[in-house]
């Protein structure tokens, strides 16, 4: 409530400001579509590539819906914005649109009609993006099956509601500029950060939000939020327990696995799935690029993390469960929640991706808030739509009382962290997030 | 010792507290419908209800479920009279093997009971977790939406 | 080519029908059935076999009548259909029939249930002997009653004559009555007064299923049962160099550990105690392991190069072309059955008696394998047959039934049931085997078929017991049985060759079975055996060539077919679905068509589909599928539909999905994160199936019609959406989103 007062005071005073010359933009005249034999084929390819590293059928794509019709429904602080048709049908999609005005999108945030985007869509990223390869994206999507779909109207409050208050917001948080190479390194890095802060828009979710909803600039990679999910700080501010690598970097981002982080799951599922497909050497790049952020100046110990029932490999013919050991009669709750429903897998010595990670090594119990951990006790991970992947059952029949104990217990004794505080209101709020009636993941999805 | 109501019915759990529920239902307690299949919560065949939310059975420590109420698929009807699921799977003739459908009726009583008028992707959607290996699929979505029609009657006529 | 059985019908005045079924074709060494290899008698189906009418039906003095199969009920609804043919000719209301299936205690040795052969083994033989009980009734009541027999008329249990005149079977029966030898011929009830086949009976085993009634061996409780778990070595021919049993033994509630040589059982008083110590002394094992698996990668190379025994079975005109118009090779990796149920037994020694309770698919090839394993007199084991999940072929069945015995063996006196977790299900059950499939044919100038080829490699795809060789017990224990040698089963049914002979008329072709002695991994029968990759790479082809000819792939199938059922169901499909006047698909959208006739003997399955292809991200759904099915004479059509559905489903995972992964030393698609299967989110959205009626032609099998069909249609439909043709099974995402890509693979 306090931000919605505080947007609307700043909106207004903004919009009135921006009204003057800034906020209008022309309609651009539609153009009829453009045949498939107007593109080269190296640049459809190109483009292919690039909309792989810029996750855009991941937003574009409703669940189960067709890839780039858009209708995927983004809850953001400020109501529900639904992602548009970008394929090339000429009445529901972009099929009427010039490279010029797919370009002033991509760089201003602006429709071909003229109507300002809203930043969910992150052209503060995309704004980044050459010319050439602008064209490439154009000329992919342009030729793509053309799906008649129209996005349903998005959910969002007055004032926000008013795209004109978006000239406001630009002015105060867009100030778009070209790319430009640092000298001081190499072409691979170059290329890496050139991706990774342009069409890749990690910063998106790792880096923080303003109440306005903007980047926190100062703050990059500074760990942000994406649909319920906490999108772990990058960097030198990252709580992994053992430090990313660049060879760990590029392994995880092309294969959604690291033996020393655990499975890409939550909205970082369907980004590894995407650059899977992307050019290996592409992946280096960003690697390379996001290793050089730093790591951690000092790390907490590896604990030890108690030792499975038995040493080596286990005959698989018997199952990657391990037998639960006998616990001392005064163990406390969590480790006995622990013991009974979690470490039969997670301490069963199965490789990942299909095994149970490893938890003393999980980003999720080092992180911050035990948002990302709840999500996976409460909704599990659901299996892959015909993929071989891992699957874990949700536990949301766990109690309040069960599900504190066995948190207290992973965060203090496997990760050994302080206990996380105020953890009601937590599992309260994942909960509401994970009941059925609000649980949609647009990777797997319905039909 | 746990205690738990099991379709209705208090129970009080000699079983070693982290011993799973589907063993519990199966060995001490005597009920078939819960199937074990994979152990792994990956196919559904183990599904209960616990306070009218689908779970594994098969991963869920008794521990967990003090003073919760279980539902198994004993508890929806029997042969004689079965309950409205149960009967729509019966006259769709919604089984080959029928080692799948316990978990199957068990996660569409759980959708029906949230959503009386569910279309085909919730349906869908709803039984994702379940596998079945025959192929009963077809028919098993029929069985769901027929036993949506009926419980909605049944609404109705109560009314 | 294969003919449709050949049928004598002669029609009496009375509307009754007599029928014998010309069994020619099957005499031949071995079948899948295991049944014998040539008629002895000429008797209809398993009555040859065994041709006492008091083997099959019994009746009561309370006039209720049991019926034996030495069938199974595999979730197929055999019980249920069996019991229709039996009610229908004996003239019994179903609810006064009792239905005994396979036991070897009990009921006729019929082989296994398999190869779709229960109707048409069984299902003939219980419709004869009724059919003949029924008359041995009517003739008994006109003796006693001094009529003749013309004016009596069997109905509802009683035979009913002139004058008030009403004898009940229960009456008429006697101890000797019945114990009479099968006539070679039947009068058998014509279809047109049929009242309880060709009806959509409702199947007597789904209330318990879906109330939690005990209908699985998995649910059965006999007292003082005790729970066994097995820990079976972590790959192929691992050695075990160490184990210390002790901690183990030493768990509260474990019974005991059983060891003879690498064969580990345990044995507790609860399952999940059980299950603990299984997982305990599996850890507690060290095992010297050897890396002899092939390459996962390479698995078509792998095959092609291993020792063959060559059989050419069929060489028709000039088959070598000097140049062909298609040269194909079609693969398919090993398949899991994938039981949702893991195998499960029960075994009780009593006194010098073992008693197993069993999902096998062959109570009497199984109880000989295990008196050979446990060095027991035959008779002095039996088998009973139990439900279990559906199986699909040879799973772990028979593997946990000797566990069972095993293990009950070292407990005599207490009864031990054993379940197999499900790594070991996928890891230990013996595959459906990876094949490959070359074909090569030619088109002349008027587009007909002027050479074909087909090539085929499998190994053996029946390795089913019998032997003792063939049970995972049999091979780890102390003092080990040879494994049991490679089964070639021959043609007309064939195994990787089933249904390589195409049922086109061909005036120029060659198929030659290349059968692989050796066995990179652990195979025996899966549903369609060879089927299912013949017929989708003589599909495939089929479909190819149409397009090079530019004729529609329906017409072009009916131009090279004589078969005038098979034109039937081709026209039916075809009509049903729209084929001629399908609109143009909307981008990524395709529509294939396939055919076959199982093993060129059984049913008929023609299929027409439309799919619905993301070409970005390969993922493909099936939207609608019309199949036509002609299964002859039916019992239950609603069963019918039930397998041929199923099969489509089934199918569909098979093609899209499905594949067993390994290293070199371990099958690692241990689960099913590891080895996918369709869900329902990627189910056909509307599937019809169509039953070209046959009354009076002999029962064929309908459990396996679909799946070649329907693995080819798929084929063919992603062929007309991407312009590519996919040899190489599966057809997942990836090759689909490759094939789909204009322009074709980016990297
Ligand atoms: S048995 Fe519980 S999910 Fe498979
Ligand atoms: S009916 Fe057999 S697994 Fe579903």
């Amino acid at each position: 409530m306090k931000r919605v007062l505080l947007l609307s005071l700043v909106a207004a005073g903004c919009g009135a400001l921006a009204a003057l010359a800034y906020a209008w933009h022309g309609e651009m005249a539609p153009v009829s579509p453009p045949p498939a034999a107007a593109f080269e084929r190296a640049q459809i390819e190109r483009g292919a590539s690039l909309a792989l590293i810029g996750d855009c059928r991941t937003c574009h794509t409703a669940p189960g819906g067709p890839t780039f019709a858009g209708g995927l429904a983004m809850p953001t602080p400020f109501g529900t914005i639904y992602s548009t048709n970008i394929t090339p049908d000429p009445e529901t999609g972009i099929g009427r649109w010039p490279l010029a005005a797919f370009v002033r999108a991509m760089r201003e945030g602006v429709d071909r009609e003229g109507r300002h985007l809203y930043p969910a869509f992150p052209y503060d990223h995309f704004s980044l993006t050459t010319d050439a390869d602008l064209a490439a994206l154009y000329a992919f999507l342009m030729t793509r099956a053309p799906v008649v779909a129209t996005a349903p109207a998005n959910q969002l409050p007055f004032p926000i509601n008013i795209r004109l208050v978006l000239a406001g917001w630009k002015l105060l948080f867009f100030h778009p500029e070209p790319f430009a190479n640092n000298p001081a390194r190499d072409a691979a890095w170059n290329r890496g950060r050139y991706l990774v802060e342009g069409l890749a828009h990690c910063g998106a979710c790792h880096t923080p939000r303003n109440l306005m909803g903007a980047e926190i600039r100062s703050r990059a990679f500074a760990g942000g939020e994406a649909e319920g999910w906490t999108a772990y700080p990058l960097g030198a501010q990252s709580p992994v327990r053992v430090p990313w690598t660049k060879a760990a970097l590029a392994q995880y981002l092309r294969e959604g696995w690291q033996a020393d982080h655990g499975v890409a799951l939550g909205p970082m599922g369907p980004v590894t799935e995407n650059l899977a497909e992307a050019p290996a050497q592409d992946i280096e790049a960003m690697a390379d690029y996001l290793a050089s952020l730093g790591t951690p100046a000092s790390k907490t110990a590896m604990p030890k993390a108690p030792a499975p029932d038995a040493s080596g490999q286990r005959p698989q013919s018997t199952g990657w469960q391990a037998a639960a050991i006998a616990l001392p009669a005064d163990t406390g709750a969590g480790r006995r929640v622990f013991a009974a429903a979690c470490a039969v897998c997670h301490q069963a010595g199965r490789p990942l991706p299909l095994g149970g990670v490893d938890l003393a090594l999980s980003t999720a119990l080092a992180a911050e808030t035990p948002q990302n951990l709840l999500n996976l006790i409460l909704r599990g991970v659901p299996a892959a739509d015909g993929l071989a992947a891992p699957v874990m059952p949700p536990f949301a029949a766990m109690d309040d009382t069960a599900l504190t104990a066995l948190l207290d217990y992973l965060r203090r004794d496997i990760a050994a962290r302080p206990a996380w505080p105020d953890l009601a209101p937590a599992i309260t709020a994942a909960r509401r997030a994970a009941s059925p009636q609000t649980n949609v993941n647009p990777a797997k999805g319905a039909p | 010792m746990t205690t738990f109501t099991v379709n209705g019915t208090r129970r009080t759990i000699a079983a070693a507290p982290d011993t799973p529920l589907l063993y519990v239902l199966r060995g001490e307690l005597e009920l078939n419908g819960a199937k074990f299949g994979c152990g792994l919560g990956q196919c559904g065949a183990c599904t209960v209800l616990v306070d009218g939310e689908p779970v594994f059975s098969c991963v869920t420590p008794v521990m967990l479920l003090e003073g919760r109420a279980v539902r198994t698929l004993e508890g929806l009807g029997s042969a004689e009279a079965p309950g409205p699921v149960q009967a729509a799977f019966i006259a769709e003739q919604a089984a080959q093997c029928g080692y799948c459908i316990a978990g199957m009726i068990m996660r569409a009583q759980a959708l029906l009971e949230r959503d009386g008028d569910p279309d085909d992707a919730a349906i869908l959607a709803a039984l994702e977790p379940s596998l079945c290996r025959c192929g009963t699929h077809v028919r098993i979505v029929r069985a769901v939406k027929r036993a949506a029609r009926a419980m909605a009657g049944k609404m109705e006529a109560v009314r | 080519m294969t003919q449709a059985l050949s049928r004598r019908a002669v029609l009496r005045g009375t509307g009754a029908l007599i029928l014998a079924f010309s069994l020619s074709g099957r005499a031949f060494a071995q079948t899948e059935t295991g049944a014998s290899a040539t008629p002895l008698r000429g008797l209809p189906g398993s009555l040859d076999a065994t041709p006492r009418l008091d083997a099959w039906i019994r009746i009561a003095p309370d006039g209720t009548a049991t019926i034996f199969t030495g069938k199974a009920e595999l979730g197929q609804g055999i019980r249920t259909a069996l019991l229709q043919v039996a009610a229908e000719e004996l003239k019994l209301p179903l609810s006064r029939l009792d239905l005994i299936t396979a036991d070897t205690g009990r009921t006729p040795n019929e082989g296994y249930t398999a190869a779709s052969h229960s109707v048409q083994d069984s299902g003939t033989a219980i419709r004869n002997a009724a059919a003949q009980v029924r008359e041995i009734l009517i003739g008994e009541a006109a003796r006693r009653a001094g009529v003749a027999r013309a004016d009596l008329i069997a109905r509802d249990g009683v035979i009913a004559g002139p004058a008030g005149l009403r004898l009940s079977y229960g009456e008429l029966v006697s101890d000797t009555l019945l114990h009479v030898d099968a006539a070679p011929t039947s009068i058998l009830t014509d279809p047109r007064d049929f009242t309880v086949m060709d009806r959509p009976v409702p199947r007597v085993d789904i209330p318990a299923k879906v109330t939690g009634g005990a209908a699985y061996v998995q649910d059965m409780r006999l007292p003082g049962m005790v729970h066994g778990r097995i820990v079976r070595p972590p790959s192929y021919g691992a050695r075990l160099v160490a184990l210390d049993a002790g901690p183990v033994e030493a768990m509260p509630g474990v019974l005991k550990v059983v060891r003879d040589g690498a064969f580990l059982g345990v044995i507790a008083e609860q399952e999940w105690t059980a299950i603990q110590a299984m997982r305990r002394l599996a850890t507690l094992a060290r095992w010297e392991e050897t890396a002899q698996l092939p390459d996962e990668a390479r698995l078509p190379e792998a095959l092609m190069a291993l020792p063959t025994r060559d059989t050419t079975i069929l060489d028709v005109g000039q088959p070598d072309a000097p140049s062909f118009t298609l040269d194909t090779l079609f693969t398919r990796p090993y398949l899991s059955h994938g039981s949702i149920g893991p195998s499960c037994a029960i075994a009780h020694l009593e006194g010098d008696a073992m008693m197993v309770w069993t999902h096998t698919q062959g109570v009497y090839p199984l109880r000989d394998a295990l008196a050979g394993l446990l060095a027991m007199p035959p008779e002095k084991v039996r088998c009973i047959h139990a439900e279990g999940a559906g199986c699909y072929g040879q799973n772990g069945a028979d593997d946990a039934g000797a566990d069972a015995a095993m293990l009950a063996r070292a407990l005599p006196g207490r009864p031990v049931r054993v379940q197999w977790m499900r790594e070991q299900e996928h890891a230990w059950e013996p595959f459906g085997p990876g094949m490959v499939a070359r074909v090569r044919a030619a088109l002349g100038p008027d587009g007909a078929i002027t050479a074909w080829q087909h090539d085929v490699w499998s190994q053996s795809h029946m390795m089913r017991p019998g032997p003792p060789g063939t049970l995972l017990a049999a091979r780890d224990k102390a003092e080990p049985f040879p494994p049991a040698p490679p089964v070639d089963l021959p043609m007309p049914e064939g195994g990787g060759d089933r249904n390589a002979v195409p049922l086109y008329v061909l005036p120029n072709a060659r198929a030659v079975n290349h059968f692989l002695p050796e066995m990179p991994l652990r195979g025996s029968s899966m549903r369609s055996l060879g089927g299912y990759l013949n017929v989708f790479a003589i599909e495939s082809t089929m479909d190819e060539l149409a397009r090079r000819a530019g004729q529609d792939p329906v017409e072009f199938r009916m131009r090279h077919l004589q078969d005038e059922r098979a034109k039937a169901v081709i026209t039916t499909a075809a009509e049903r679905f729209g084929w001629k006047d399908r609109p143009k698909p909307p981008a990524g959208g395709g529509y294939g068509f396939a055919f076959a006739r199982y093993k060129n003997l059984e049913a008929y399955c023609a299929i027409a589909l439309e799919v619905a292809i993301d070409a970005d991200t390969g993922r493909l759904i099936v939207t609608r599928v019309m199949a036509a099915v002609d299964t002859g004479q039916v019992v239950n059509p609603d069963g019918v539909r039930n397998q041929i559905e199923g099969g489509i489903v089934q199918a569909t995972s098979w093609t899209l999905f499905e594949g067993v992964r390994f290293d070199r030393r371990r099958i690692t698609s241990v689960d099913w994160a590891a080895y996918p299967i369709l869900r329902f989110s990627r189910v056909p959205r509307a599937v019809e199936v169509h039953i070209v009626p046959r009354p009076g032609l002999p029962f064929l099998g309908a459990g396996e019609a679909a799946q070649g069909p329907m693995g080819a249609a798929l084929g063919n439909a992603i062929r007309d959406a991407s312009g590519q043709r996919l040899a190489t099974l599966p057809l997942d995402a990836s090759r689909i989103r490759h094939a789909m890509m204009d322009p074709p693979p980016l990297r």
